[in-house]
């Protein structure tokens, strides 16, 4: 094993110090070493987009970034984006539009769709299409993916994720 | 959505029927649930498999020491470890039959038969460290000789996948019904078509993946498979441990549409190297090793044969499916494609319906069930053909289909197959579809977009499939041949407070299982769905189970479930009649509450009967105490949904790439339970069949190469090449069960490919294309467009 270097990380609005091998992807570091599961892998090649999250209000494909890039960064993951009592607006849409099913691609559609409301907060249909082509979904079909999206941007605050503050 | 629910008796109250959200979604939203790379356990070790390059190879000598040398690394196993006597399962004995099934090891044995065949396991401290050791396992390699085409593998001389066998070919295996000859002789027209259905995979987006503990004696297995009961039965048989001290649990299972239906090497090695080690063993899958190493589907080549009078009657239909089932034969392999072969009449009177299977042996990995499992296969047979006929008759395809629709039946059509479709009305699901689509109107909008070289086409497609897996006697050992039965079981447990468990042994990976079968057993017991919680999934938690797979959760689980909650309430209005002093029949459930037939007031809810089951106060003399049923359920046949869809492409005629206007599917699952799911499965399996008429190809190369290892070769839709979807559905209930339900989770793949290659074959006829098969390629359709100008395509 080769040595480990010191990175710092603030985790949904929480600091964290790790000692990581210098080739530990970030999505492992979230997970394995932070405990925080909802963040998913789903491939090799950066195509499925399970792992998104927000780095320094930029959607992130962390299964593409080293844990040691992201030494001094504010990241949100799935788990910042509902309050104890308050559901994110696209998880409350996700529910209402029934825009998930097995639910693993789910936590990285919600923040890639965090993040394109974040730029775009009136897309269109072909817009919400083109936005999340980075994420692929094998249950829905994106159907109710996109018209929760949709649903999800007519609501007031839906373009802000509650802890880390990212918006447009 | 507008629905006609055909003369359904819902009352107000009823929860079934109702589009509620999902019980399970808070959980899968805020990344709180725990899939099996979420679950990690105190010394918990890794393993990683080293696979072979080769797709068909002696294995001279593998040297391990460096491997074993590393920092971290507990052990490196090859064949020469394994004290197992017996390798992977395949469970169709087919009587009458004999088929060429080829042992299956866990490692490979002398010869390696397929790209990532494993030939090491490492196991380690450290998911990357294994890795890292099992890079530096060296296996010698001496290529033989490799075959990659099915049809190739069965001639004279081919190279054999499993010498032994003096042949590829695994078996025969035929279906039919009805004087084919005289059917042939008397049409007036016969064509014949060769359809690839090329190989696919499932690719849920949750890589396998697997978690075993070995501790005092007893294993556990955390898996994300489709199949926890067949994955306890088959470890307690290959590990020689009694299935009492096995527990398998599917946590929360990431999609699997057929690819998680498979008892695979990993379980079973990392299951035998937790006992060797002590130690819990950990294996995430990569998703290049799940398109090389989780199971493929379809792959075959079919020859159809249709004979058709002038005005359109069918008279003769044969099929000769050629099928590449691979290397080896996995759990179901060899019985997939004999599928088709029961609903090859399809929704047509077709007098003489005959199939004939070859199944053929490559160095490719197996194939088994993927999302359809056969019906995909035989539904774009049928519905392409359909398509061809009534272009070489000059007829309008809808007007041949309904020349040879099936009338409309309520109890059970037999086809001259001696297959009976339990109900069906194809002429209302195509007369609902043309409510939304006017395919006149398609036409009228092709003629502008001409004029800029972008051809217009519809495609339709009327099916039916069968699912509900499955009556015990018609798919069990004496029947078609699987050792195993078909029923499924549940039990539903009242709890001293009058809250609900149902406990189901179908083990779902999406569906909405918890909030489905909650609504059945709240309307029986007068409770909201929400104080019912579904357990699924974990072998010593529930009843017996036989999973999740070939649509039938709902029909077959489901009805399970509404026969052990109307025992509990049976049990409840004893009960009440009781301590009412009225006589049970007299007991109905009305707004929640067990009460007497004309006195509404006199009644008890779920909690108080529950809580005089338990405190044992004031029950009949001699009844048992609690309020706990179980039933198990055998259906009596199998059910068969049915639809019409109807795709509209535009095909750019310069590049010949397709996109999708529109898609509208009618279908036709009988009745609902909850609408919002079955919008769900219709989307979803759509997609998948819009995915391999397009987009998707697992393809080998002729060295037996995977050419499509990864997602940026495998082409998933996405959303940015998807329409949004119009849907619908009529409703015919089955008679087969008491919920008047059939299954759904595959119908929108059986009915999509072909749908979608009619409308781009629709498209092209301008063009001169006729015909050409999947996927439809820009490349292939640009090709053809050559072709047909004269041109030599580049």
């Amino acid at each position: 094993m080769s040595k480990t270097v010191p990175v710092r990380l603030n985790v949904n609005g929480v600091e964290h110090h790790l000692e990581v091998e210098p080739r530990l992807l970030l999505v492992h570091a979230i997970r394995d070493n932070l405990g925080l599961t909802g963040t998913h892998v789903g491939c090799d090649t950066s195509n499925c987009g399970a792992c998104t999250i927000h780095m320094d209000g930029k959607t992130v494909k962390s299964c593409t970034v080293l844990a040691v890039q992201a030494d001094g960064a504010s990241l949100t993951t799935i788990e910042g984006m509902a309050t104890e009592n308050e559901l994110h607006p696209l998880q409350e849409a996700f529910w209402n539009d029934h825009g998930l099913q097995c639910g693993y691609c789910t936590p990285g559609m919600i923040m890639a769709a965090a993040g394109l409301l974040a730029e775009n907060p009136n897309p269109t249909e072909e817009e919400v299409r083109h936005g999340l082509e980075g994420n692929l979904c094998r249950c829905t079909g994106y159907h109710n993916i996109v018209k929760a999206v949709l649903d999800a941007a007519k609501v007031k605050g839906a373009t802000v994720s509650q802890e880390s503050g990212v918006s447009s | 959505m507008s629905t006609t629910v055909d003369g359904a008796a819902t009352n107000g109250s009823s929860h079934v029927g109702r589009a509620l959200r999902r019980k399970e979604d808070p959980r899968l939203m805020t990344g709180r649930a725990s899939y099996v790379d979420d679950i990690n356990l105190v010394g918990q070790l890794w393993a990683a498999w080293v696979r072979s390059p080769e797709a068909h190879a002696k294995i001279v000598s593998i040297d391990t020491s460096s491997a074993k040398a590393r920092d971290g690394i507990w052990a490196v196993y090859t064949n020469a470890d394994l004290d197992m006597e017996a390798g992977l399962p395949m469970a169709w004995v087919p009587p009458g039959v004999t088929v060429n099934t080829p042992d299956h090891w866990v490692l490979a044995k002398d010869e390696v038969k397929h790209v990532g065949d494993p030939v090491a396991l490492v196991i380690g401290d450290d998911r990357y460290a294994v890795v890292d050791a099992a890079e530096d396992v060296v296996v010698e390699y001496e290529p033989l000789p490799v075959v990659t085409d099915p049809e190739e593998a069965l001639k004279e001389g081919s190279p054999l996948v499993h010498p032994q066998f003096g042949t590829n070919k695994v078996c025969d295996w035929s279906l039919g019904g009805g004087d084919l000859e005289a059917g042939f002789a008397e049409a007036d027209v016969i064509i014949e078509r060769r359809i690839v259905n090329h190989r696919v995979a499932g690719a849920a987006i949750e890589p396998r993946g697997v978690l075993a503990e070995f501790r005092a004696d007893r294993l556990t297995v955390w898996s994300s498979t489709q199949v926890p009961h067949f994955l306890r039965l088959f470890l307690a048989i290959l590990l020689g441990i009694g299935e009492d001290r096995v527990r398998a649990v599917a946590p929360e299972v990431g999609g699997a549409f057929g690819s998680k239906l498979q008892i695979y090497a990993e379980e079973i090695g990392c299951a035998w190297a937790s006992r060797k080690l002590g130690r819990p063993v950990k294996w995430i899958e990569t998703r290049s090793e799940g398109m090389m190493v989780t199971h493929h589907g379809r792959d075959q080549i079919d020859y159809v044969r249709v004979g058709a009078k002038r005005d359109g009657t069918i008279t003769a239909w044969h099929s000769k499916i050629i099928a590449d089932l691979g290397a080896y034969q996995m759990v179901l392999t060899p019985a997939i494609p004999p599928s088709s072969a029961f609903v090859m009449c399809g929704v047509y009177k077709t007098p003489a319906v005959h199939t004939d299977i070859v199944m053929a042996m490559t160095n490719k990995f197996p194939t088994d069930a993927i999302r359809g499992a056969g019906r995909p296969e035989a539904a774009h047979m049928i519905e392409v053909v359909m398509d061809q006929l009534a272009h070489e008759l000059g007829m309008d395809p809808l007007e041949l289909r309904r020349r040879n629709f099936i009338a409309p039946f309520a109890e059970g059509h037999e086809t001259p197959i001696g297959v009976v479709y339990d109900s069906g009305n194809y002429e209302a699901a195509l007369d609902r579809l043309l409510e939304r689509i006017d395919p006149a109107q398609v036409r009228e909008e092709a003629g502008p977009l001409r004029e800029r070289g972008v051809y217009r086409g519809i495609g339709f497609c009327t099916y039916t499939e069968i699912c509900g897996n499955s009556p015990s006697k018609g798919v069990g050992p004496s029947g078609f041949g699987l050792q195993c039965g078909g029923w499924e079981a549940a039990t539903v447990r009242v709890h001293p407070t009058g809250s609900v468990t149902l406990y189901t042994g179908t083990s779902p990976h999406g569906q909405g299982h918890e909030t489905g079968f909650a609504q059945i057993v709240a309307d029986r017991l007068g409770l909201d769905p929400s104080q019912v919680e579904v357990i699924h999934g974990d072998t010593q938690t529930g009843p017996a189970g036989l999973d999740t797979y070939g649509s039938r959760s709902l029909s077959v689980g489901g009805e399970a479930a509404s026969r052990a909650a109307n025992k509990v309430a049976a049990k409840a209005r004893e009960i009440v009649a009781h301590q009412l002093e009225a006589e049970p029949e007299d007991i109905e459930l009305r707004d929640g509450k067990f009460s007497v037939r004309g006195s509404p007031d006199k009644g008890m809810t779920l909690a108080e009967v529950a809580g005089a089951a338990y405190v044992t106060m004031d029950i009949p003399e001699g009844m048992e105490p609690g309020l706990n049923e179980e039933s198990y359920y055998d259906p009596s046949n199998w059910v068969f949904p049915f639809g019409a869809h109807a795709c509209v492409v535009d095909v750019d005629g310069e590049t010949g790439k397709v996109e999708l206007v529109r898609y509208v599917a009618v279908d036709d699952c009988g009745r609902a339970v909850n609408p919002m799911l079955i919008e769900g499965q219709v989307h979803g399996g759509v997609t998948q069949g819009i995915g391999q008429a397009l987009y998707e190809r697992i393809h080998y190369d002729d060295s037996g190469q995977l050419v499509t290892g990864t997602f940026v070769d495998y082409a998933l839709p996405t959303a940015a090449e998807l329409p949004s979807f119009e849907t619908d559905r009529t409703e015919t209930p089955s008679p087969v069960n008491s919920l008047g339900v059939k299954g759904v989770g595959e119908a929108g793949t059986i009915a999509a490919s072909a749908t979608v290659t009619n409308a781009v074959l629709d498209a092209l006829r301008p063009l001169g294309v006729d015909f050409i098969n999947m996927p439809l390629s820009p490349m292939r359709i640009w090709e053809a467009i050559q072709e047909a100008k004269g041109g030599v395509p580049a």
